[in-house]
């Protein structure tokens, strides 16, 4: 009898995208990954919105505007199990180093300050647009806004450990973790 | 009724950047706008921190060509720490680094073509968003998508032996690197047993391009025609004009072929490209001051990069490149799509160079770091995947940074890919009340033959998602239409 396929879906919220790319680093066994999952809403393939209830999401990034956290929220009530992926899911990461500058000074260092720009920009003009998001007045890693149930670790989490997590999860196995794919940076 | 619609490149919740339209009363497009709504702050938050940290710290911003930000402030603190610019590093460092480099541009250029190209020119551009994709490629030519997945594995590869890590490495460091290539991470390369080996990727290169000019041949009129407007071009070169990724001098030249910018040396960037505040995107729009902000604006990227440059160094890709340009006489070419063939030309260039660089001994060379009399500032400027990368550090007697700045590929092709989309706006949407499938697509296929990081990031794998709304007068949304 077929077995039905695990649904994954995945989201890059604030992060770099280098967590998905660590995923395609699993090379020739995404030919085989694909025989055991079906990709559901994930910016890797077209699916905007959810269109079943998912068994496992997969979260880059934090959370730095009003949509992230939107996101987060969305997938939270999707999806059965939850990971934060990657040290921005997990506690913020690099984006997370502007917690404690006020926002307006990166604005103004980025468009008003900054060497190609500054006395070219007489009126002061700072985005400002009801098109741009919300800015949250800090960085928040996913588990402060929602409740995560894994977390892989790593800047990006090497594509090995991503492959042995989604294997277990998929398979009900106990999860390899041998010392060499668990890395911090 | 006045209108207003939306187009959404990405998913509104997940969005890096979405599409506005404009249409006057009687449906004529006024304004078209291609927002970017990601904000990070880092010009700010890196001050105070010790310079030798920006390597590894920017490159965090993207995580789609780490390596080339990684590079490019490496190259700046060369110049701060005294090691100065170009030949400043020993052969050794400067030779890791162009390989870690050119196999970055290897896997960047092999995974844009077979993840995002093959599936348009295998199904269409209006084929079915559940099949265009690697994943429906491998069903109906598992060949090509293995091709695709073992040369983004053999670039990814030469990353981790130069860079340590296949993604966020450490391999440069200020004034030079911080290891060699041993002979058996070399011999690991160049004895590798097929396909895993610099030859065979440079046979599966020369593949793709014919897969991509027969492709054109059937569909000449298309490629030739689609989302064609003038534009100034601009890149590194080297000092003899000929193509290089990682160092050279800046050159712009017009829609003509005129030069504006004459080999100008990059630590000065600032005196030549200004950039642009519009309130209603994050991303700057630069322009040559020269010019100013009306005419100024240009094009990087393969396309730019093959307009500029007089030659290409290494015979194969040369040898296509006598033949893509006798497409237009010789003259700079301004067709939007020939991006994907430039591209693929460039693809079998970085084959040639990682092909030869792995033969050369310097690479197993123990001299790695040189320093001088120390700096407090200093550029770095590199030719990333898609386009002129420039980085720009200050720094204070504790060597903290004091000021940082970056003007990204993406960012230098802000302008054109604005007007690439008007371009399709106009032809398209004007007199039209209700968005169209076909309009829908065409917006898509103008912003992805830049290639933006934006949307590189949503077509790892398949292709970019869109939402357009349509608003009137009033900014009331009278239609909303979703693709995928
Ligand atoms: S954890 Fe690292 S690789 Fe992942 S999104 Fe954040 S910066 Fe990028």
């Amino acid at each position: 009898m077929e077995r039905k396929k695990t649904i994954v879906a995945t989201a890059s919220l604030a992060g770099c995208f280098g967590c998905h790319m660590s995923l395609l680093d699993i090379d020739e066994r995404i030919l085989s990954l694909i025989d055991l999952v079906d990709f559901n809403k994930s910016p890797i393939n077209d699916i905007k919105n959810f269109t079943e209830y998912c068994d496992i999401g997969i979260i880059e990034g934090s959370c730095c505007n009003s949509e992230n956290v939107h996101a987060l929220k969305e997938f939270r009530k999707n999806c059965r199990i939850l990971i934060s992926l990657g040290e921005c899911a997990i506690m913020g990461g690099v984006p997370a180093m502007r917690n404690g500058i006020p926002i307006r000074e990166c604005i103004e260092e980025a468009y008003m300050n900054s060497p190609s720009v500054k006395g070219h920009n007489p009126e002061m003009i700072l985005p400002n647009d009801p098109e741009l998001p919300m800015l949250l007045d800090r960085v928040y890693p996913c588990h402060e806004i929602v409740k995560i149930d894994y977390f892989l670790p790593g800047c990006p989490p090497r594509a090995d450990l991503i492959y042995s997590a989604l294997e277990a999860l998929i398979t009900g196995n106990e999860m390899k973790l041998p010392y060499e794919i668990v890395k911090y940076d | 009724m006045a209108q207003k619609i939306t187009i959404e490149p990405v998913t509104r919740v997940e969005g890096h950047g979405k599409v506005t339209i404009h249409l006057d009363e009687e449906g004529n497009v006024v304004r078209s706008r291609l927002h970017i709504v990601e904000f990070r702050g880092f010009e700010r938050f890196i001050q105070g921190r010790p310079y030798w940290e920006a390597p590894v710290l920017v490159q965090r911003l993207c995580g789609i060509c780490p390596v080339s930000h990684h590079l490019a402030a490496a190259k700046a603190l060369d110049v701060v720490v005294g090691a100065g610019t170009g030949h400043g590093l020993s052969h050794t460092a400067e030779k890791v680094r162009r390989l870690m480099h050119y196999a970055q541009i290897f896997q960047s250029h092999a995974l844009h073509f077979f993840h995002l190209a093959s599936p348009d020119l295998l199904f269409g551009v209006d084929a079915d968003p559940k099949i265009r994709n690697i994943i429906g490629v491998a069903r109906v030519n598992k060949g090509l998508a293995v091709q695709g997945v073992m040369m983004r594995k053999f670039g990814q590869e030469l990353i981790q032996a130069t860079a340590g890590k296949k993604i966020h490495g450490t391999g440069a460091i200020p004034g030079g690197v911080n290891k060699n290539l041993t002979e058996e991470e070399r011999d690991a390369f160049t004895k590798g047993a097929a396909p895993m080996n610099p030859g065979a990727m440079v046979v599966w290169a020369e593949e793709a391009i014919d897969f991509f000019k027969q492709y054109y041949k059937k569909n000449r009129e298309f490629i030739d025609t689609f989302s064609v407007f003038p534009s100034n071009h601009l890149s590194l070169v080297r000092k003899d004009g000929a193509l290089d990724l990682y160092h050279g001098n800046i050159r712009a030249i017009d829609s003509e072929g005129k030069v504006i910018l004459h080999d100008v040396d990059y630590q000065e960037y600032f005196n030549y490209i200004h950039e642009e505040v519009r309130s209603w995107s994050y991303m700057k729009f630069p322009y040559i001051a020269e010019l100013g902000e009306a005419d100024g604006w240009y094009r990087v990227g393969p396309l730019a990069r093959l307009n500029t440059c007089t030659f290409i160094p290494t015979p194969l890709a040369q040898k296509e490149f006598e033949q893509y340009k006798a497409n237009t006489i010789g003259k700079p070419n301004n067709m939007c799509m020939h991006t994907h063939y430039a591209r693929l030309i460039e693809l079998l260039h970085a084959a040639e160079v990682i092909r030869d660089l792995l033969n050369d001994p310097d690479l197993q060379g123990n001299e790695l770091v040189r320093r001088g009399e120390k700096k407090h500032e200093g550029v770095g400027v590199i030719e990333a995947p898609r386009g002129t990368l420039f980085h720009h550090y200050r720094i204070n007697d504790n060597d903290q940074i004091e000021m940082a700045n970056l003007i990204v590929s993406t960012t230098n092709n802000n302008e054109p890919m604005n007007r690439a989309v008007n371009h399709v706006a106009k032809t398209m949407m004007t007199g039209k009340k209700e968005i169209t499938e076909p309009m829908m697509n065409a917006v898509e296929v103008a912003i992805r033959a830049y290639d933006p990081c934006l949307s590189c990031a949503t077509h790892a794998l398949g292709q970019m998602p869109l939402e357009v709304s349509l608003f009137d007068a009033d900014d009331q949304m009278i239609d909303r239409k979703k693709k995928g």
